[in-house]
């Protein structure tokens, strides 16, 4: 045998290297599972291009000039009209609740006007909390309104097409007019701390216990699951709290993004929040049988978090399927309140169905943990 | 002792898969009583005492724990019950206070902060309680155990191989500790591997690949086992044991220091075994040890463990 280096010495740790890895299905799993998830996220879910973006329509208008525009827009692919909206108050109320990204508006006489040579105005007001999701959709309009009318000013009407521009579009881009993106990224950010530490510290807690030896000795002392799990999630609801409280600070200060709506408010619903990402912390520390295993599992819900909540990509920009499960997360809704309520000055009643969604989420987790959660070491 | 026992559990059962752990033990504790559990390792001890403070669920059997029911009062028994784990099991990242402290307040102990001041100065941990539990030696670790183990004030303590790994000195306080809380009416049972242990127990059992093999008093175990044994000294004892072994008559025969003990279950044959060496050896007819009994218990267990 070599003094320096042994073929033999590196082929026994080598061999048992691998041994140990076979023995390890769950990590291996991870190892090959995790990049799996990625490549399928990224590849797939993600589209930083995102089209058939909800829009409202008020029209005010019914003549065949504002027709032929509205369906120009809409085969532009990018504004997917759901829904028709009677006043500004109706079109302020839909984007305030999140409900469409736009709000076109046509006013009165626009067809009339428009043939007179009176530049009526077109109004798009959007929401802008995220710039990614709406800049493309915004910058496309001039070019077609350029081309939309191109038909119609033919014959007759040819005097219009040599006109610069025929209509007066105007752009409002609403909760974030300067398309700032820390605006976005900084409140946001708070959910994302918040489901990663919470999440990975209580997938902690229980294997911990167990790894350490200490779980036997806490079985048999006559406890109940619930006060084992409340207990251990109860202290990170303070950490939790000094995190957002951190970031709410920063925010201000480093960043000035702008805080609307009620602070109070948005701390009741860090609380709901804060609770769903330590339940399902506790439900991975339920079911992993050492820390390693915690910390994938956690991981493992991290990811999609992070991808498919709409933090990182718009949220209206991925697939079907992609959304479905962004609905299930519970970051998907808490981000969606967080901007809220910062930057639309969403109350209560604007935030009550994400609120319930996540609420919801966190009890199903629980349930799973105390379900899980063994009294007996069997 | 009174009459009640502590435990009286039968048919106690406990499978690990197709593997059946523990197979049909019934036992019987008094009060008072330390009692202790002896067998190889494997042989299913500490499941056994799982299952009586409700950590494993027995698959068959029944019987009371304290005059609870040992399957349906699981609950009821942990709150009289103390048990020592077989590795330390308290917090490491805890003051030797604060484990003390965790543990009353899960027990409900009331003027709780009296009774951890009490036990810190019974266990002559006066003066070291601030210090965290895991910097503790072998044997401050296990007094630590112990104390917590009995600071709800319970009726029955399980203690599984309470003194592995702790030094002679500390060894013997342990156990003139055990022998004061059982004359003050608490009941023992106690797992252990060292032999002058088993002699300070009361009644002892004996268990091997889960089957009670044997129980009584020290005395009732050797007398029950028949065995006759002979001390053998003098010259190459490895070579004569080797030749000892397997003929008729002969059960065992293993090196004790400087002797051999040939044992047997027929004093006739065992001495027609060894009259061809009796001249070149010096002989001498003893009662048999428990260690001798176990040893030989182990055996016959494993033959029928094997053929099973």
């Amino acid at each position: 045998m070599n003094r320096y280096f042994s073929i033999t010495r590196f082929l026994a740790i080598i061999i048992k290297e691998f041994i140990q890895m076979r023995r390890d299905r769950v990590t291996f799993g991870m190892m090959v599972g995790i990049p799996l998830l990625q490549l399928l996220l990224f590849g797939f879910a993600i589209n930083s291009d995102p089209k058939h973006l909800p829009a409202a329509v008020l029209m005010n208008d019914q003549g065949p000039q504002a027709r032929t525009l509205l369906s120009a827009i809409r085969n532009s692919g990018y504004y997917e009209f759901v829904r028709q909206v009677h006043s500004e108050d109706e079109a302020r109320e839909v984007l305030e609740h999140g409900e469409v990204q736009f709000v076109v508006t046509i006013p009165q006489d626009f067809s009339r006007d428009l043939l007179r040579g009176d530049k009526p105005t077109l109004l798009i007001e959007a929401d802008a909390t995220d710039p990614a999701a709406t800049s493309n959709a915004i910058n496309i309009m001039r070019p077609l309104l350029t081309t939309a009318l191109q038909n119609d000013f033919k014959g007759p009407l040819a005097y219009l097409a040599q006109n610069e521009a025929p209509i007066d579009l105007r752009i409002h881009a609403l909760y974030n007019p300067e398309a700032i993106t820390q605006y976005n990224i900084v409140p946001g950010l708070m959910g994302v701390v918040l489901t990663m530490t919470m999440v990975m510290i209580t997938a902690l807690a229980i294997t911990r216990e167990r790894e350490r030896g200490t779980m036997e000795n806490l079985l048999s002392m006559p406890t109940r699951p619930f006060e084992v799990l409340l207990g251990k999630i109860i202290p990170y609801m303070f950490v939790g709290y000094i995190q957002i409280t951190l970031i709410l600070l920063a925010a201000h200060f480093l960043f000035h993004v702008p805080m609307i709506g009620s602070l109070g408010l948005l701390f009741v619903a860090a609380f709901v929040f804060i609770a769903a990402n330590l339940a399902v912390g506790i439900t991975f520390s339920t079911l992993a049988t050492n820390q390693l295993q915690a910390v994938q599992g956690s991981f493992f819900f991290f990811l999609p978090s992070l991808l498919l909540s709409g933090f990182m990509f718009p949220f209206r920009g991925m697939p079907q399927w992609a959304q479905t499960i962004g609905e299930v997360l519970p970051l998907t809704h808490f981000l969606r309140i967080v901007r809220g309520v910062l930057l639309k000055g969403n109350t209560f009643a604007d935030i009550s169905l994400q609120l319930w969604q996540i609420a919801l989420f966190a009890l199903v987790a629980l349930f799973i943990g105390v379900f899980r959660y063994r009294q007996t070491l069997d | 002792m009174s009459e009640e026992p502590a435990i009286d559990v039968k048919g106690m059962t406990k499978h690990f898969g197709t593997r059946t752990v523990v197979n049909k033990i019934d036992l019987q504790v008094r009060k008072g009583e330390i009692y202790g559990f002896l067998g190889p390792n494997g042989s299913g001890k500490t499941t056994f005492i799982r299952m009586l403070c409700g950590l494993l669920k027995s698959d068959e059997g029944s019987g009371t724990c304290l005059g609870l029911d040992v399957i349906k009062q699981s609950e009821e028994i942990k709150k009289q019950v103390g048990y020592m784990t077989q590795r330390f099991s308290f917090y490491e990242d805890l003051s030797i206070r604060e484990n003390l402290d965790f543990v009353a307040r899960m027990y409900g102990v009331k003027n709780r902060e009296e009774a951890v001041n009490a036990s810190i100065k019974r266990l002559g941990l006066s003066g070291r309680e601030q210090q965290l539990a895991g910097q503790l030696s072998g044997g401050w670790k296990q007094r630590l155990a112990l104390a917590a183990c009995l600071i709800h004030e319970p009726k029955l303590l399980l203690l599984d191989e309470p003194t592995a790994g702790v030094d002679p000195k500390a060894r013997r306080d342990f156990w003139e500790q055990i022998h004061q809380l059982a004359a003050e009416g608490l009941t023992f049972l106690i797992t252990t591997h060292y032999m002058d242990e088993a002699e300070r127990c009361h009644r002892i059992a004996y268990l091997a690949y889960g089957d009670l093999l044997t129980h009584g008093t020290v005395k009732e175990v050797i007398e029950s086992a028949h065995l006759t044994t002979w001390s053998v000294k003098g010259d190459d004892l490895l070579k004569l044991a080797g030749e000892l072994r397997g003929k008729p008559g002969v059960h065992q025969a293993v090196a004790f220091g400087s002797s051999l003990h040939v044992s047997g279950g027929d004093a006739a044959a065992l001495k027609q075994a060894i009259a061809p060496y009796r001249k070149d050896y010096e002989w001498t007819l003893i009662s048999p040890g428990l260690e001798d009994v176990f040893i030989h218990l182990m055996d016959q267990s494993k033959d029928n463990f094997a053929a099973a």
